[in-house]
């Protein structure tokens, strides 16, 4: 109350902070940073795990009619690391699972940072697909060191000019971004189809696709799938540190983030900073789709098979925002997507599974601190800034701690 | 100084209308209540003294059901009693008045009332009729009348806060507890809130009062318990204390209350603002045409009661806000729609009225936010990259120079207690060479000590020629820094005056109804400011 006019009486009680005697030694609170940085996953996962067994029994009990195997879960989970991280083939399609969602993620991630929820990183990274099977095609043909380095670029550019709208919307006309990402999304599903159906599509096909993008084909480096996308993930994550953490406009994202008045307050201008973290973020969703169509597809049908988009603000959540952090939450799921289909066929069990897991760990680790802070737990003060961004998108304002 | 209360009182030894024993509350890496000691007597009123974070909140939370003490009883009429949330306390008849309202604007007084005790009327329907009969009965019965079908959101502050206490009665409080309870009134309605509260203590309610500021403690209490650190360090009965005996316990050391202001010598004009008009952010315009000029070298106060303008004018002075009419002018120079940027680097520093909002990002560290305005230039970047070195570096001077009590430069701000967080926010804006200085609200919920400090710092730099403009809902603070004084009321000046001859009376007058006391009296004005 009156160390802290603003604090609500029904809140949890704050320790006095002291003017005497600094109540926290630095190197503890860092210590504790690091704890839930890494316990809070694994609980997630051991948490999932469990769950997702009643789930193997339930479909095992179906599928041998009545016929219970204990140790079906077991054989599943089994299945599942075997596909993705046992030998040098199953490791190779964890990266290349990986590997978008890195991408995905630093596009949520970096909107988180700035206060803003990109939920429209799906729709920005089908602009991506479309832009870059667009050059990719035209430039098949071209040396590789051409082709690809510009259907890439390409892919990029298209996300940063779909994140660039809902960024102008906010700034111009305060339309929330989450509203119109959404619905850019559809847009953009749909522009991706009649650029397939029309423009792009490869004559007299019988179901409208694109050709090939030939020379315009990220290069394999690693095994037989292991193509560059891999390492432009990894620079990329660092890049979007650096420019968070050690520059000036990175300052300026994370101020406007926590506190836009301070933003405004410090002659920042927050306007200015939501359309370019936007462009930015839909940028890096454009990599995702350039990086997926380049490396991985080729070519296209007017549907795009993907949902990195939505996975990706998974990841940035279960990184809680850090591009670093984003690299191992995208190798768990990476490794999940890759050993799906060795459990469905050596285990019997449905790829969607790891659906099941996904959003078990996602719920345990963005629910659990803000159900510890409700309890008035300990460490009760340290709900995510994500969690708080998203919950203000459907309040309808800033929650502040 | 002890550490267990002396027996002061020596009184007919009745049973305590509550008393807690030997309270004790841990946090993580501090002891908030250290076997804390507390009783009240009926129609007693007891103050609770003590600095932010002296550990007041902590004690009434318990005594209030929203925290669990590691150690401890309460007994209330003699007889232990377990206090699990704010139902148990309200049914065993204790009752808090918040510091900030919890009162609907947009009900009447009577629904205000009655909400969350709508059980109480009937199984079904709420019988206003009588609810509205015994609003009225209580107000008769401890002088203030009150309308109860006037709707919360059109009455004074003061009168707020009147509605409070009679929520409390109205549910038949035995134990009335005031949070900081001035904090937003103007000195003639704290004498009324005083005159209320002697009435409560005749009937026979007891009453905690929490406060940090002493004259009132002095002026109100019975008897005085001080805390520090979590410790009562003290019991007083005012007759027998003074003023600097109650700072020194509460803060642990002798403390200079008034810091001596001595001569100003103000120059040329620096400052002129001409014909400003302001809209808040609903767009009535609450800044009403302001003319004033503020020269270097002197300290400018505008006093008025909280949201008459004032933090409208300064937002616009500062850049924060566009005028909607009217000139700024600094040096000569028209900075009317000069952006915050602009002005800082002409020399304005500004220490906002709120900093959480605005001052300070409080996740960041106490080195990031001390260059939170010129992180951008050198030495604290190249081109766009940060130079962490320097910053901490900044950080490190500045903690050094303010005092700011911190374990590093590198924790982050939110773990910093309300007055060094405004130190923080001091020692960035006050750097440097200051054409003028801004200060609104700057002490703002502080304990003696950081007041005595930044006032002494305001002073400093208007010696060294800055101009100031401070603003203030604390009229104390107005009059013992200013050199000329101006009443905001109602976005408009209503008067000017010396701020060394100034009269307190005068001045509170003013604030509270726009008009010099002969005529608030002719008009009928003084009576209910709306």
């Amino acid at each position: 109350m009156t160390d802290e006019p603003t604090t609500a009486p029904a809140q949890a009680p704050a320790p006095p902070a002291s003017n005497q005697q600094p109540a926290r030694r630095p190197d503890g609170r860092r210590l504790r940073q690091l704890r839930t940085a890494i316990v809070l996953p694994l609980v997630a996962v051991v948490v999932a795990f469990l769950v997702g067994s009643i789930f193997v029994y339930a479909a095992d009990l179906i599928a041998n009619k009545g016929a219970l195997d204990l140790g079906k879960p077991l054989a599943a989970y089994k299945a599942l690391i075997a596909g993705s991280l046992l030998g040098f083939g199953p490791i190779v399609d964890t990266l290349v699972a990986a590997t978008p969602l890195v991408f995905g993620g630093l596009a949520v991630a970096l909107g988180f940072k700035a206060g803003l929820f990109n939920i429209g990183v799906q729709g920005q990274l089908l602009m991506g697909v479309t832009a870059s099977v667009a050059v990719g095609v035209a430039l098949a043909n071209q040396p590789v060191f051409i082709a690809a380095p510009l259907a890439f670029i390409a892919g990029t550019l298209a996300g940063m000019a779909m994140g660039f709208v809902p960024g102008f919307l906010k700034a111009v006309s305060g339309a929330h971004e989450v509203v119109t990402t959404i619905m850019l999304n559809y847009i953009a599903l749909n522009i991706l189809a009649a650029m397939v159906s029309g423009p792009l599509r490869v004559p007299k096909a019988p179901a409208p696709i694109t050709f090939d993008v030939g020379h315009g084909a990220l290069p394999i480096f690693l095994g037989s799938t292991g193509h560059i996308g891999i390492i432009l993930a990894a620079i990329a994550a660092g890049v979007v540190w650096w420019v968070l953490y050690r520059t000036t406009l990175g300052f300026e994202i994370r101020t406007a983030g926590l506190n836009p008045d301070a933003a405004r307050y410090a002659g920042m201008r927050p306007r200015r900073l939501i359309i370019l973290t936007m462009s930015l973020s839909g940028g890096l969703a454009g990599m995702a789709g350039a990086n997926e169509l380049l490396g991985v597809t080729h070519k296209t049908t007017t549907s795009f098979a993907t949902n990195v988009g939505f996975d990706s603000i998974a990841v940035a959540l279960l990184a809680r925002s850090n591009p670093l952090a984003v690299i191992p939450a995208a190798l768990l799921l990476g490794a999940m997507r890759a050993g799906a289909s060795q459990m469905q066929i050596q285990a019997r069990i449905p790829r969607e599974l790891v659906d099941v897991l996904q959003a078990v760990i996602l719920l345990v680790v963005v629910a659990l601190p803000v159900i510890i802070r409700d309890l008035g737990g300990r460490g009760a003060r340290a709900v995510p800034a994500e969690a708080q961004t998203i919950t203000a998108s459907y309040a309808g304002e800033t929650v502040r701690s | 100084m002890t550490s267990s209360p002396e027996v002061v009182h020596d009184e007919p030894v009745r049973a305590p209308a509550l008393e807690m024993r030997g309270i004790t509350k841990r946090y993580p890496g501090v002891v908030a209540n250290d076997h804390i000691d507390l009783d009240v007597k009926p129609g007693e009123i007891h103050a609770l003294l003590g600095e932010n974070g002296a550990g007041k909140t902590t004690l009434m939370n318990i005594l209030y059901g929203l925290a669990r003490p590691d150690d401890g009883e309460i007994l209330i009429d003699g007889k232990p009693a377990q206090i699990a949330g704010p139902t148990d306390a309200i049914a065993r008849g204790i009752n808090m008045v918040h510091q900030h309202f919890m009162l609907v604007p947009v009900l009447s007084v009577a629904d205000n009332i009655l909400l969350g005790e709508e059980t109480m009327a009937g199984p079904i329907f709420i019988d206003r009729r009588e609810a509205k009969r015994r609003i009225i009965e209580l107000g008769q019965r401890f002088g203030f009348e009150i309308d109860p079908d006037v709707k919360v959101g059109e009455l004074s502050v003061g009168w707020q806060q009147r509605v409070e206490i009679l929520k409390a009665l109205y549910r038949n409080a035995k134990v009335l507890v005031l949070d900081e309870p001035t904090a937003v009134l103007t000195p003639q309605e704290t004498e009324e809130i005083f005159a209320v509260l002697r009435r409560l203590a005749q009937e026979g309610h007891s009453i905690v009062f929490i406060s940090h500021k002493l004259y009132e403690v002095l002026a109100i209490a019975d008897r005085i318990t001080v805390i520090r650190r979590g410790k009562v360090v003290g019991s007083r009965v005012p007759s027998e204390t003074d003023e600097s005996d109650l700072a020194a316990l509460m803060v642990g050391r002798d403390v200079q209350l008034v810091v001596d202001r001595g001569e100003s010598h103000p120059g040329e004009v620096r400052v002129k603002v001409a014909g400003l008009k302001v809209r808040d952010d609903r767009g009535s315009e609450v800044v009403r045409g302001l003319d004033f000029e503020i020269r270097a070298g002197e300290i400018f106060g505008i006093a008025g009661v909280a949201g008459n303008g004032q933090d409208e004018l300064v937002e616009a002075i500062v850049g924060l806000r566009k005028p909607a009419a009217g000139t700024v002018t600094l040096d000569g120079h028209d900075v009317t729609n000069a952006t915050t940027r602009a002005m800082t680097n002409l020399g304005v520093g500004y220490v906002p009225a709120d900093r959480h909002r605005f001052g300070l990002v409080l996740p960041f560290t106490v080195a990031d936010n001390l260059v939170l305005t010129d992180y951008y230039r050198a030495p604290y970047a190249t081109g766009i990259v940060r130079n962490d070195e320097a910053i901490v570096e900044r950080g490190k001077r500045a903690i050094e120079e303010y005092d700011i009590r911190t374990p590093s430069a590198t924790v982050s701000a939110g773990t910093l207690s309300g007055g060094n967080q405004q130190k923080l926010v001091v020692a960035r804006e006050l750097d440097g060479d200051l054409r003028l200085l801004i200060l609104d609200q700057p002490t703002r919920g502080l304990d003696v000590g950081s007041i005595e400090f930044i006032h002494k710092q305001a002073i400093a730099k208007r010696d060294a020629g800055t101009a100031v403009l401070l603003v203030s809902a604390e009229l104390d603070e107005v009059l013992e820094l200013s050199d000329r004084i101006a009443v905001m009321y109602r976005g408009l000046i209503v008067d000017v005056v010396d701020g060394r001859t100034a009269d307190r009376n005068e001045i509170g007058m003013l604030m509270a109804t726009g008009m010099r006391q002969e005529a608030a009296v002719a008009s009928g004005a003084a009576e209910i400011p709306a």
